[in-house]
């Protein structure tokens, strides 16, 4: 019962790592994109399509990916090229998305999808425990894993991630340095956009595969969260996702054998964690300024000085 | 600092939208009611649905009551429909732009418009207004509803007869008497074929949410479900069932789509004959409002055909079942009905009165787990 709790918990982690990742790129050179729930559910609505369309489940997975960038590209340009406010156009992206996504989709709503199924791999699907926690998710999830090691090597261990980060503290400085601020940062957030999408993706093929208007349900904002529950450090967003992603599985295992907890006092719970670590790192500014990228949300233009 | 900022520019960009969106739809309705009005005067009727019509659900089941009408009445009436309109205040401009533009019989089908349509009928007494699944009336705002529990009862043997664990998951979304009564009833009719049942709830809090609804079939199946069951709106619940090579029984409509392997039946709601006798009464001036509350004798609540994998000798138990509720000799909440508890609620030889029905707020015995209140 508690491997299957775990694998489940996992399962409805990887959507969140998948967005929490891209926006923690995204923040970390400096620009806050709301938009993330807007990117997933066009990425999610367009790999059903996809998938619908050609059964090719790579195809509609890459297709969910590409959909988030182009959203993301919207974004860029209005930001960073035409300096509008970031904090309205990620919420105008979020608004747009929804709508565009169940318009796009309408005729989709109906249609039946074989997902892509978990890995059996040759001896090690099949191991006692192990086999089962470790071995048994769909390429996806192993996906994510993956996409964790690659923002953390690249954050943290890469020059690439180093001028990013430079990018994000201080943008004035780094382009006093030379670095193209406004082109890092497109690429930052054309990643988190692509991201997004793969999140949505993961869910409208893989976890339910069915295509459903505003079928991601607030889980790109949960992402965003993520990122400030995480204090912008990837590790953390990893196991914020899983305790996220554990908080809604648990609630119904919780309800199932009746113990008495109500269960909108569980759905809250990740919120209020959110509330919580963001009330206790505005305590300690060492902390914001330790993390938070420090130009964060600032609209950036290379003629300012 | 930026969150403040943030909420503000949230609701100017909201109110923009709406404004927008309501200037359009004014617009269009105008220029639609001319174009009526020369082609000589058909009975304008308009639907208001809550979510998007899809190919299964709550709002196609309501849908294909429409479809009734203008089949039936053809040229005679002109039938306006606005879906997914939220419930509140969003619904009751709705209800009156439909109103002032003409349509003289008006359909709300979603528990939340209630009280929406309530005031726009106040306004407009010369309209004749229904509304689905509420429970208040007025001059002219009638109300109709479906006796879903009587098909849920017959689900339910279905279900007991098949289950190899003993246990059956049901999704549920709120805690409502209608819901309640669905559940109950469920497990009354397990237990009239297989005493040991036990019935696992789990509440998602919301009508329509497939991420929450799968989740949520999923840890039932986890904890040895092997039947599972939704009053919820999305596929969601028949395709986990489909997936893990369990059984499931769809709710309003007929997802076996969804589930070739998984549906063994769909409890199913029909609005059609309603609709169109409503629609007759309006044109005939003979209008009033009503209360409605109809099951299968009527053919409001239905059973989908069953899937190969239920057994003859169900199928029959499930069709004597079928026919003692036509008859009136069968009712799923007939005494002795115990809760929880073990305290006996209504006892032998009666019936739960409709008043007692529309209010019901316990789980029977055999059901697991506290019901939220």
């Amino acid at each position: 019962m508690l491997i299957l709790i775990l694998t489940a918990t996992v399962a409805a982690s990887i959507p969140l790592v998948y967005a929490a990742l891209g926006e923690l790129v995204v923040e970390k050179s400096g620009v806050l994109n709301l938009g993330v729930e807007g990117m997933m559910v066009i990425g999610a609505v367009c790999a059903f399509m996809v998938a619908a369309e050609t059964g090719l489940l790579w195809l509609a997975v890459l297709a969910g990916a590409v959909a988030g960038a182009l959203m993301a590209l919207i974004f860029a340009v209005l930001t960073l090229s035409l300096m509008a406010n970031q904090v309205a156009s990620g919420l105008a992206l979020t608004i747009f998305g929804v709508g565009l996504s169940a318009f796009i989709g309408q005729a989709y709503t109906s249609v039946a999808l074989d997902g892509l199924k978990g890995l059996s791999l040759p001896w090690l699907s099949s191991l006692p425990v192990v086999g089962k926690l470790l071995f048994s998710y769909d390429i996806l999830a192993y996906g994510a894993l993956l996409a964790f090691f690659g923002v953390s090597l690249f954050l943290y261990r890469s020059r690439a991630g180093l001028i990013l980060r430079a990018v994000g503290e201080s943008p004035h400085s780094a382009h006093a340095l030379g670095y193209p601020v406004i082109r890092i940062r497109y690429f930052a957030v054309l990643f988190g956009g692509a991201m997004a999408g793969l999140g949505g993706a993961y869910l409208s093929v893989v976890y339910t595969p069915l295509w459903a208007e505003n079928m991601t349900a607030g889980r790109g904002w949960i992402a965003l969260a993520l990122v400030v529950f995480a204090t912008w450090r990837p590790g953390r967003v990893l196991l914020g996702a899983l305790l996220f992603g554990g908080a809604t599985i648990a609630q119904f295992h919780v309800q199932g054998l009746g113990v008495e907890i109500p269960s909108q006092f569980l759905t809250m719970l990740p919120y209020l964690a959110t509330i919580v670590v963001l009330v206790i790192i505005s305590r300690d500014a060492n902390v914001i300024r330790l993390n938070a990228p420090a130009s964060l949300g600032q609209v950036y233009h290379d003629d300012v000085h | 600092m930026h969150y403040q900022y943030l909420a503000g520019k949230a609701k100017h960009l909201l109110g923009l939208c709406l404004l927008a969106g309501g200037l359009a739809a004014a617009g269009s309705v105008l220029a639609e009611e001319k174009a009526a009005a020369a082609a000589g005067e058909p009975l304008k009727i308009g639907f208001i649905y809550v979510s998007p019509i899809g190919d299964a659900g709550w709002t196609y089941q309501h849908d294909e009551g429409r479809k009734a009408v203008e089949e039936k009445f053809g040229d005679k009436v002109k039938v306006t429909v606005i879906d997914s309109v939220p419930e509140g205040a969003e619904a009751e401009r709705v209800a009156r732009e439909m109103a002032s533009s003409g349509n003289k019989l008006i359909f709300g089908t979603s528990f939340g418009f209630m009280n929406p349509l309530l005031k726009v009928a106040k306004a407009f007494p010369d309209t004749a207004f229904d509304h689905a699944s509420g429970y208040k009336t007025a001059a002219n705002l009638g109300n109709y509803n479906a006796r879903y529990y009587e098909g849920r009862y017959l689900a339910g043997i279905i279900a007991g007869s098949m289950t190899k664990s003993n246990t059956l998951g049901y999704v549920a979304a709120f805690p409502i008497p209608e819901v309640v009564q669905g559940i109950n009833a469920y497990t009354l009719g397990a237990q009239s074929v297989n005493p040991a049942i036990k019935v696992k709830v789990v509440w998602v809090n919301s009508w329509f949410d497939p991420g929450r609804e799968r989740e949520a079939a999923d840890a039932l199946i986890d904890q040895g479900a092997d039947i599972v069951t939704h009053h919820t709106d999305s596929t969601a619940v028949v395709a986990a069932a489909e997936e893990k090579g369990k059984y499931a029984i769809a709710y309003h409509s007929d997802m076996s789509k969804y589930g070739k392997k998984a549906q063994l039946t769909a409890v199913t709601h029909h609005w059609g004959d309603y609709c169109v006798s409503e629609v007759q009464k309006v044109l005939d001036g003979t209008w009033k409002p009503s209360s409605i509350w109809k099951g299968i004798k009527d053919g409001m609540v239905d059973l989908a055909p069953f899937s190969d994998a239920v057994p003859k000798d169900v199928v029959e138990k499930v069709t004597t079942a079928k026919a003692a509720i036509v008859s009136g000799e069968l009712q799923p909440f007939a005494g002795p009905v115990v809760d929880q508890d073990g305290k006996e609620v209504v006892a032998k030889g009666s019936i739960m009165s409709d008043e007692d029905l529309s209010k019901m707020d316990f789980y029977v015995k055999g059901v697991e787990g506290k019901l939220p209140k």
